[in-house]
């Protein structure tokens, strides 16, 4: 399960969609909004994705992790459009034999789409907006 | 040649547009697109040096030659996840 979606995510699917009797361990990943960024409170946060190419990199993303650890296992679905304080973003799920493997490849899965899926962020605070497009 | 031009995010809020369709001489390069756009839209320049391009949904090298029917998109840095 790999997609982009307009509305509140939830978590169960993803990891019913990695759960097989050969996974031993599924971890989960789930990003969540922050009240507090860079100094400021947030009023909330716009998301906006090049849908299309964002499916493919993040389809790229699995196809790496496969590779790396033999792990076909893996859900990811990232939410865009208006997102309040403290509502999920995005969500991961990764199944695989034993733990080891299950988290390294889910921190992986993670750290990864932040650099290559085209996906922004805007946030908006009080008096303010700006697009956050500064790597870290 | 005609191809379709998209943008997003930052650099969307500059040109003032999601989406352009456009008419384009033969061999001209990704690159080569950009810096139209940069020479129109001054403050685009800001993004010359963290933008990607990407042609038919994949990152490319600017000196990549376009052709027609390409979509192409300008990618600023990137910021998903949470």
């Amino acid at each position: 399960m790999i997609d982009i979606i307009d509305t509140d995510i939830a978590l169960e699917p993803l990891v019913q969609d990695v759960r097989k009797n050969s996974n031993g361990a599924v971890v989960t990943f789930l990003g969540v909004v922050r009240g507090f960024s860079r100094g400021r409170n947030v009023l909330f946060l716009e998301y906006e994705a090049y849908r299309e190419m964002a499916v493919r990199k993040m389809q790229q993303v699995a196809d790496e992790v496969r590779e790396k650890w033999t792990i076909d296992d893996i859900a990811m679905v990232h939410r865009v459009g208006h997102l309040e304080v403290g509502e999920r973003s995005v969500a991961i799920a990764v199944g695989a034999p034993h733990r080891k493997a299950a988290f390294e490849a889910c921190e992986y899965a993670i750290d990864r789409l932040k650099e290559i899926v085209p996906i922004w962020k805007k946030e908006v605070w009080e008096g303010g907006e700006a697009w956050i497009d500064d790597r870290p | 040649m005609k191809v379709k031009t998209k943008f997003f995010a930052a650099i969307k809020d500059i040109i003032g547009t999601p989406e352009v369709e456009l008419e384009l001489p033969d061999g001209i390069t990704a690159g080569d697109l950009f810096q139209r756009y940069c020479q129109q839209h001054t403050p685009l320049s800001r993004y010359a040096n963290n933008t990607m391009i990407s042609v038919n949904l994949e990152f490319v090298p600017p000196e990549t030659r376009l052709h027609e029917g390409d979509e192409i998109a300008f990618i600023p840095p990137v910021s998903g996840g949470y």
